[in-house]
């Protein structure tokens, strides 16, 4: 299972999470983790999911989340979880 | 598992300082497209280039998309068209391989394509000679095509009629494309010691010591490093140099997976990555800005050389221990037109061509991106060009220079090359001549290897 991880960022309102846990069940990808607290008064969410069986591709999936943050006013990413690995663990 | 606070350095450093993979680089052998009839030659390259890099814009941009990263560039080295030209019979004939070659990097995407070159360090074939008189028309006459020639090494010395032959092509080069500023000269570059798996344009070719096919990765990130020092102002030096090499190895580690990426998913295999710290003309992604951070106050300013010095090093010992496989030119780059914080430090008069001059002997690459006065002499510019390599053949290290004689401008005018190239003062260049030096004929012997000091 390759992880993908899904950060949240941005002015906090009421339903931020209930939006993106919406279309992520929506579209069959399992969360498999959440962290999150307000910084300053920003939201900041990360999400560790599985999206192997989800029913878009990686491309469609990211652009969709990008666009249900624009609706938010939070800015939503969508990454492959190597990229933090590589980075933080030897 | 990896935290929220992980996390978000990470998207910190790409979206606020500029964290980027500045290029995903396929090197290509044309050593297979030899014939004795330049339109077969010419027919075999387009045909080759086209169905090995078919996929490699594609790939670099789901890369792109799935880590979250930016890939700048994707581009193609090829073998030196030197080796490959023993068919032409002029230069014109050379020009159309030129031609074939843009047309080859247009059709598959790619924003540059490195490997017009010919390699020189002890002498010249006719091809090899028909070749480099031919580079200022084909650098006039095509868009995407970058040309180097590497003039000298620390094992043959320098072949000075080569070096002779240069000033002139650059004077050349830069007066067939005097109408927008002598850009032909920013896709020409002259090397001592040139690497054969430089992904980095416009000196990339593709060495005959390497496979049919490569991948080769350059990481950047400047404003990363920056950011980071920021954060330590005023502590040790020990302090100082740990951050550098802390930073230069999360940078690394994120070319590193780039590459593995590429590789695979091209099925081709991953030949190096090249740990450099590649400045832009973005505000913020600037070595001389880093260069400030460590303490002087403009790139230029007494000091300059050790900080770049320890800068080089840093980067190089963070760098590696992320990737098991490190080529390329590895180091610094100092261009003058494509770093903000250099363009501020000549316009400031803290920056002298001499003291670049000294810089380069402590970091990669030289003499790169300088705009200087139209009415400079070739017999000067060869003679500028003979230092630099002078400075790596016996240093035992990579130097290039990359001189954009601008037709019309003089030291106070400013020119303007856009996008990544960015825009330079120009700057003045010693006045003395040095014509019967750089009119005797032959090379310069190699260096002795022993009673170093």
């Amino acid at each position: 299972m390759k992880k993908t991880i899904i950060t949240v960022i941005g002015k906090d309102r009421v339903g931020i999470i209930a939006a993106v846990c919406t279309y992520l069940a929506s579209h069959n990808i399992n969360i498999l983790d959440i962290d999150q607290s307000i910084i300053q008064g920003f939201f900041h969410m990360m999400m560790i999911v599985d999206a192997d069986h989800a029913d878009k591709e990686f491309s469609v999936l990211a652009a969709e989340l990008a666009a249900v943050g624009d609706e938010l006013g939070v800015q939503i990413k969508m990454q492959h979880e190597d990229i933090f690995d590589v980075m933080h663990r030897i | 598992m990896i935290n929220l606070y992980e996390v978000s350095e990470t998207n910190k450093m790409i979206e606020e300082s500029n964290l980027d993979v500045r290029t995903i680089t396929m090197g290509i052998s044309l050593l297979d497209c030899c014939h004795e009839d330049v339109d077969k030659v010419c027919a075999n390259i387009y045909e080759k280039i086209c169905c090995k890099a078919r996929d490699l814009v594609r790939t670099g941009e789901d890369i792109e998309l799935e880590y979250g990263i930016p890939i700048v560039n994707k581009r193609i080295s090829i073998t030196p068209v030197g080796l490959i030209g023993g068919c032409c019979r002029s230069a014109d004939d050379f020009i159309r391989i030129a031609k074939t070659l843009d047309r080859a990097a247009a059709a598959v995407g790619v924003n540059f394509l490195g490997g017009y070159s010919a390699l020189v360090s002890k002498g010249m074939t006719d091809a090899d000679r028909m070749l480099i008189e031919s580079i200022p028309q084909a650098l006039a006459s095509t868009q995407l095509v970058c040309s180097s020639v590497n003039v000298g090494s620390t094992r043959t010395g320098i072949d000075m009629d080569a070096v002779r032959l240069l000033g002139e092509t650059v004077k050349q080069t830069a007066y067939l494309t005097r109408d927008s500023d002598g850009i032909g000269c920013a896709k020409l570059v002259i090397f001592c010691n040139a690497p054969d798996d430089n992904p980095f344009m416009a000196g990339a070719f593709h060495g005959v010591t390497e496979g049919d096919t490569v991948i080769n990765v350059g990481v950047s990130g400047p404003g990363v490093v920056k950011r980071a020092l920021e954060e330590v102002r005023g502590e040790s030096f020990d302090v100082l140099c740990e951050t550098i090499k802390k930073t230069a190895f999360k940078i690394t580690r994120v070319g590193q997976l780039v590459a593995r990426e590429a590789s695979e998913r091209l099925k081709v295999p991953f030949g190096i990555i090249d740990l450099s710290l590649a400045p832009t003309p973005a505000i913020g992604d600037s070595v001389a800005d880093i260069l400030h951070e460590i303490g002087v106050e403009y790139a230029g300013a007494p000091g300059t050389t050790a900080a770049l010095a320890l800068l080089n090093d840093q980067v190089k010992k963070g760098g590696i221990m992320a990737s098991s496989y490190v080529g390329g030119l590895s180091g610094a780059f100092i261009p003058v037109s494509e770093d903000q914080g250099m363009i501020d430090s000549v316009n400031a008069g803290a920056l002298t061509l001499e003291k670049l001059e000294a810089m380069t002997c402590v970091c990669s690459v030289g003499l790169d991106m300088i705009a200087v006065p139209g009415d400079t002499k070739a017999s000067t510019i060869s003679g500028i060009i003979a230092d630099e390599m002078a400075i790596g053949m016996v240093n035992q290290k990579t130097t290039a220079v990359r001189l954009i004689p601008v037709y019309g401008k003089s030291v106070g005018d400013t020119v303007e090359f856009g996008g990544l190239l960015g825009h330079a003062p120009i700057m003045d260049v010693n006045r003395f001549g040095c014509e019967d030096f750089i009119g005797r004929k032959g090379r310069i012997p190699a260096p002795i290897h022993s009673f170093k000091n």
